[in-house]
């Protein structure tokens, strides 16, 4: 240990760390300054930029020691006297943070930046920001912002604070967007009891494997800060977990047999520096190497061991959608197309990687961690412990991006086990490549289909069969095998389809959750095939899938007839002048250029199911008034940046008839909320939105009730007191003469449920799976370097039919992002377990690489919707890829059947068809 | 924890790697990222308090750039326009972050395939200084590193500067770098370029340097030669062909395939050849 002097945000500090410890780490967990995040610890990220002297650095590569006698800013300091900068209001004001992991680090990025110049250009903003990563806003908001200080760009369109009964609409920041700019945001590894123990998961080096554990004396003598090893037998419930009720497969700590690399085998609880000092290999663990299952075709192979005894062939299960005699109306079409497309593994890649503590409180654990999810990790964990559900608390931090990956449990097992028998607070925090290597992935694809229509263009025939490898564990495997037949033929009107799907173990990471639910995978196929059609036909592309496009009164391919709200033809008409204008654009350029760089434009359409498939998927949200006048929203729905804490507030209010800026919010702690059901499905707005409606609607029936008021009358909240004013008469309740009571001790309180209208699915994939679909369509300008294969996308137009949208600013939020994750599984992003389990062997979009991104609103209202809202955070990822595809080849007769397409495979493609035509 | 020394004089340095093995950590930007997830407990040495080796000297016939300075530092510095590969080069590494912290001597030192600053440097005709308790000793760069992650550099040896030649004449040069995405991206394939202007205006010397295909990365001397003594011009791009590339030896890699690599590289080398033909 050494003393270490220097300047923090002006005020002289002392510190007595080892000389060696990351600057990041003594900021954060020696001093408290938990406003520096770390999202990497390798310099990949930035999120833990801070200044030394003056300078941008990352906080995760400086030596302690080196910050002797020298000044360091942080986030924390940006501020003075309580009042943000000019460059923090534009964040917030551009919605430039969204989950806000990253935000601390642009925001030093940025500051950086004006030190050395006042007015910087775009390309000067980019620059400076470029070593840092998002993966929420697209970066886009974040430059505006940036220019917008700078004097380049004008200030945000925003709406002043909306009146009563005025939000839902309006166009504002997030109601909890100011401590995200400011270090004060809390999230999953920023607080824990000072005395709180470490934890961390010894995991599996091997693929497949089977393992005996040994006794831990020895490594108990040489190390005494060491307090316990954890293994399998140590599980007091079921050593296993899983998001279905019904399957549990996978083990907290593996028991014997571990079934991809990097699977928990024993965890490690002590000291912090001890049990991050102990290697994995003086652990006394004995692994028998077993033949590695790597790809579906190997897990699918004769003779191929079993990964789970109880599921033979290595096949979780199949999905099936069947309407009409596709064979017989693709033999009959005048057109049939063809192809297999296949997709990799992709890493969610949220900056905040997982973490999270636990402590026991006499029979009840509380688990305070970074989720998606609060109610579905209380019971797992609950189960695991083998107590009550009622005796896990689960209080949830703001979560540094999710994206599905939080859907699936972490750390929260592990810490609550550890936390549940030594009876102290234990704390974990993955690294980043542990986070990489143990956590879901989306689901790579191997799909087959034909298409097929007439040669005037009408849809007739569609057949699909797609595998999808869910890695070593169920995860959400059934429902990406369900969600893939329903959407696969794409949001077209098709009389026949056959689409098939198969679930495949194999001994790599469990594949889950990732923002669609394997339709992104599809849409590449489908949107592909849309392509070669109008090709064939002879038909412009935009206006094939505008004249097929499914609209109300035409039935899917599960027989449900849309009765509403289904504006793909609207999203494709809004797109029609901006598709005219660039594809003639990019003919011009590819006539006139050098031959090395040519353009092309390409379209994308999708459609996406708005909540669970065809199984319950309620949520409850909860309002009160207390005594004092304080009008609260209980909201279980999590926040993981897209704004749900915002949109909830807003539909709450206008249920109820107040100003947004006087609700006060609860959220996600499962003690204090009713369960709003996971964040996930593109639910949250349409089922959690129709929820906070009818509690708001409920609350004030309950308040006219009380005041013997008319439907019509106004309400005033004031200190104490609710007038209620009826046709002139003036009536005021005296809420401190009410009675306290209910969860949250409120003098009067109302819950508003919703629980979309759906219908089982028959065994050939018919009836109601969801109540509503959203529906989106883009377009991408894209420019290829057909010597080098690199691919520039240099322009997106976005139309989404989101219903009715409650917070554009929120929505645009939302469609950045996906715009962005969508370029990226288009063009780089391939995790390989094993292989690219970091921040920079894989690969997400820089600032430099998502290009101008127009949105397009189209509002076609959804009955069952809260004030016609529906879902838009999935599908905005679905139509990029195709989009960029269809630009590839245009610009250059290549047809992309695999993604990503690094610029190796563009490029290969580009010489073979050469080769094809000289 | 273990032994831990931040000298700030150069041969206290030296003293301290002569009497045990040290790692060695200036920017932090290699270092950290092969520990992560956890505790640093290795003896080191912390060279950041060495002053003397930040300074850029010009040295009369040769420019000596200090052992720590940093990518930021390079592209601050007021040096010749042929240093310009090197410049472009610097730009490449990292995020300003890693730019600010990165030192030219450790991204030699790490002898990584993919480091950004080799072509150049070795473009640039470079060669490392190295001082030991037994004195000081200087080995050209393409000498220097002998293979993925290991270069000649003795335990109780410090890297304290790097020296690079004057040309003898005018000189452009250029660095091209492929990646999968704008910033912070690994290189599937690095160009880096020099040539030297004869009084008759054609190519007095070439100097052209590959990285990220090979376990080091390699100049193209049939190429260099093929171009001396030619008219600098646009044509000068004409001359680069598949044979030239024959000291490359790359990988299939998640970044990219070997055959790719091979036309990658031809393709760069072209238009660095072609960039550099029409410069002024």
């Amino acid at each position: 240990m050494t003393t270490i002097a220097f300047t923090l945000n002006g005020r002289a500090t002392s510190v007595e760390v080892s000389p060696v410890r990351r600057l990041a780490h003594v900021l954060r967990e020696d001093l408290g300054f938990t406003g520096t995040k770390v999202g990497c610890d390798a310099g990949d990220c930035g999120a833990c930029t801070v200044f030394l002297d003056g300078a941008q650095v990352c906080a995760c590569m400086v030596p302690a020691g080196q910050v002797a006698g020298r000044r360091i800013e942080t986030v924390e300091g940006l501020a003075k006297d309580g009042k943000l900068t000019a460059l923090q209001q534009a964040f917030h004001h551009f919605n430039a943070a969204q989950c806000g992991i990253c935000t601390p680090g642009m925001l030093m990025a940025a500051a950086d930046l004006f030190q050395r110049t006042a007015r910087p250009s775009e390309d000067e903003v980019m620059d400076a920001l470029g070593g840092v990563l998002c993966r929420c806003t697209g970066y886009r908001k974040i430059v505006d912002a940036v220019l917008h200080v700078a004097g380049r760009v004008p200030a945000a369109a925003l709406d002043n604070t909306p009146d009563a009964g005025r939000a839902v609409g309006a166009r504002f920041p997030k109601v909890d967007g100011l401590q995200k700019l400011d270090g004060r945001e809390i999230f999953g590894a920023d607080q824990a009891p000072a005395d709180a123990l470490w934890l961390r998961a010894v995991r599996s080096p091997h693929f497949s494997a089977t393992f005996t554990v040994g006794a831990c004396d020895a490594l108990h003598r040489k190390y005494p800060g060491l307090v316990r090893v954890f293994t399998a037998r140590d599980v007091p419930g079921n050593n296993g977990f899983g998001v279905y009720p019904q399957v549990k497969d996978q083990p907290v700590l593996a028991d014997g047999d571990v079934r991809f690399r990097g699977e928990a085998v024993a965890a490690l609880v002590g000291d912090r520096d001890t049990v991050m000092t102990i290697r994995d290999d003086e652990v006394p663990i004995h692994y028998t190497p077993r033949t590695a299952l790597v790809g579906v075709d190997s897990a699918l192979a004769e003779g191929a061991h079993r990964l789970h005894t109880d599921k033979p062939g290595n096949i979780l299960a199949f999905g099936y959608v069947e309407r009409g005699d596709a064979d017989a109306a693709l033999a009959a079409a005048d057109v049939v197309v063809e192809g297999t497309f296949e997709t990799a593994f992709v890493e969610h890649a949220y900056i905040e990687p997982e973490a999270g503590w636990a402590r026991r409180v006499g029979d009840r654990v509380e688990v305070t961690v970074t989720t998606q999810t609060p109610y579905m990790d209380r019971d797992e964990v609950a189960q695991v412990l083998g107590i009550a559900n009622e005796a896990v608390r689960i209080i949830p931090t703001a979560c540094g991006g999710g994206f599905g990956g939080k859907l699936d449990i972490s750390v929260q097992p592990l810490v609550a086990l550890a936390a549940w028998h030594l009876d102290r607070p234990v704390r974990c925090v993955y690294h980043r490549i542990e986070s990489m290597s143990s956590t879901t992935k989306r689901h790579p694809a191997r799909m087959t289909a034909r298409y097929g229509c007439t040669k005037d263009g009408a849809l007739s025939g569609f057949t699909f069969f797609g595998d999808f490898n869910t890695g070593a564990y169920t995860s959400w495997g059934l429902t990406v095998k369900d969600r893939v037949p329903i959407h696969a033929m794409g949001p077209y009107h098709v009389p026949a389809v056959r689409a098939k799907t198969r679930a495949v173990f194999t001994n790599e990471t469990p594949a889950g959750a990732f923002r669609g639910f394997g339709v992104p995978q599809a849409a590449i196929t489908h949107e592909a095939l849309m392509d070669e059609m109008a090709e064939r036909i002879g038909m412009d592309p935009l206006e094939f899938r505008w004249k097929n496009a499914i609209r109300v009164g035409q039935p899917t391919a599960s027989g449900q007839v849309l009765k509403a709200s289904a504006g793909l033809a609207e999203c494709l008409a809004a797109l029609r002048p901006h598709w005219r204008k660039a594809r003639a654009e990019a003919e011009a350029f590819n006539r006139t250029g050098d031959g090395v760089r040519r353009r092309g434009v390409g379209v994308g359409a999708i459609w996406y199911g708005c909540g669970a498939t065809s199984a319950p998927n309620p949520s409850t949200m909860r309002m009160g008034v207390a005594a004092d006048g304080t009008v609260t929203l209980y909201s279980g729905a999590q926040d993981i940046g897209q704004g749900t804490n915002t949109t909830m507030s807003q539909v709450a209010a206008d249920g109820l008839g107040i100003a947004v800026d006087r609700l006060r919010l609860v959220w996600g702690d499962t003690d204090l909320t009713p369960d709003s059901g996971k964040t996930s499905a593109s639910r949250q707005a349409y089922v959690s939105g129709g929820a906070a409606k009818r509690a708001g609607e409920n609350l004030r029936a309950e308040i006219l009730r009380l005041a013997n008021a008319g439907q019509d009358a106004w309400l005033r909240f004031e200190p104490g007191a609710i007038v209620v004013e009826d046709r002139g008469r003036m009536q005021t309740i005296d809420l401190r003469r009410l009675e306290a009571g209910g969860p949250n001790g409120d003098v009067i309180m109302a819950e508003g449920y919703f629980d979309p209208p759906t219908e089982p699915l028959d065994e050939k994939g018919q009836g109601v799976p969801y109540a509503t679909y959203g529906f989106a369509a883009q377009i991408a300008e894209v420019e290829v370097d057909v010597e080098l294969g690199t691919v520039k996308v240099r322009r997106i137009v976005a139309a989404h039919d989101v219903g009715r949208s409650l917070n554009p600013t929120q929505v645009e939020g939302q469609i950045h992002g996906g715009v962005a994750q969508g370029l990226g599984l288009a063009l780089m992003e391939e995790y390989i377990p094993g292989r690219t389990e970091n921040l920079h062997d894989y690969l997400i979009p820089t600032f430099g690489d998502v290009p101008e991104i127009e949105t397009i609103l189209v509002e076609d209202p959804e009955p069952t919707g809260p004030y016609g809202a529906k879902g838009v955070g999935e599908h905005v990822l679905c139509a990029t890829a195709p989009a960029i595809f269809g630009g590839i080849y245009q610009a250059t007769g290549v047809r992309i059947r695999r993604a990503p397409a690094t610029p190796d495979r563009v490029r290969a493609a580009i010489l073979a068809r050469k080769e094809q035509r000289p | 924890m273990g032994f831990y020394l931040r000298p700030t004089a150069v041969e206290e340095a030296v003293r301290a790697l002569g009497e045990r093995p040290l790692a060695i950590v200036a920017g932090g930007t290699d270092f950290y990222p092969a520990r992560v997830g956890r505790v640093v407990d290795e003896d080191v040495l912390d060279l950041s308090a060495l002053a003397e080796l930040r300074r850029i000297e010009d040295a009369g016939d040769h420019i000596r750039i200090g052992a720590l300075v940093t990518w930021s530092g390079l592209i601050a510095a007021d040096l010749p326009a042929w240093f310009r590969t090197l410049k472009l080069a610097a730009r490449e590494v990292g995020g300003i972050q890693v730019q600010n912290a990165g030192t030219i001597a450790g991204n030699i030192c790490n002898a990584s395939p993919a480091a950004d600053g080799v072509p150049a440097l070795i473009a640039l005709d470079a060669a490392v200084e190295l001082a030991s308790a037994r004195g000081t000793r200087r080995v050209p760069l393409t000498e220097f590193i002998i293979g993925n992650r290991r270069t000649v550099r003795m335990p109780g040896e410090l890297v304290t500067a790097i020296r690079i030649p004057k040309p003898s004449g005018v000189a452009t040069s250029t660095f091209l770098k492929l990646g999968a995405r704008r910033y912070l991206v690994i290189s599937i394939v690095m160009v880096a370029a020099v040539i030297e202007r004869a009084a008759d205006g054609t190519v007095g010397a070439a100097r052209i340097a590959v990285g990220s295909c090979a376990p080091v990365a390699r100049r193209l001397p049939l190429l260099e030669a093929a171009l001396a003594g030619r008219p600098i011009g646009r044509a000068l791009a004409d001359v680069a062909t598949a044979r030239h590339l024959e000291p490359l030896a790359p990988i299939d890699d998640v970044r990219g395939t070997r055959d790719y690599r091979l036309d990658a590289a031809l393709t760069l080398v072209r238009r660095a050849l072609a960039e550099l033909g029409t410069a002024t």
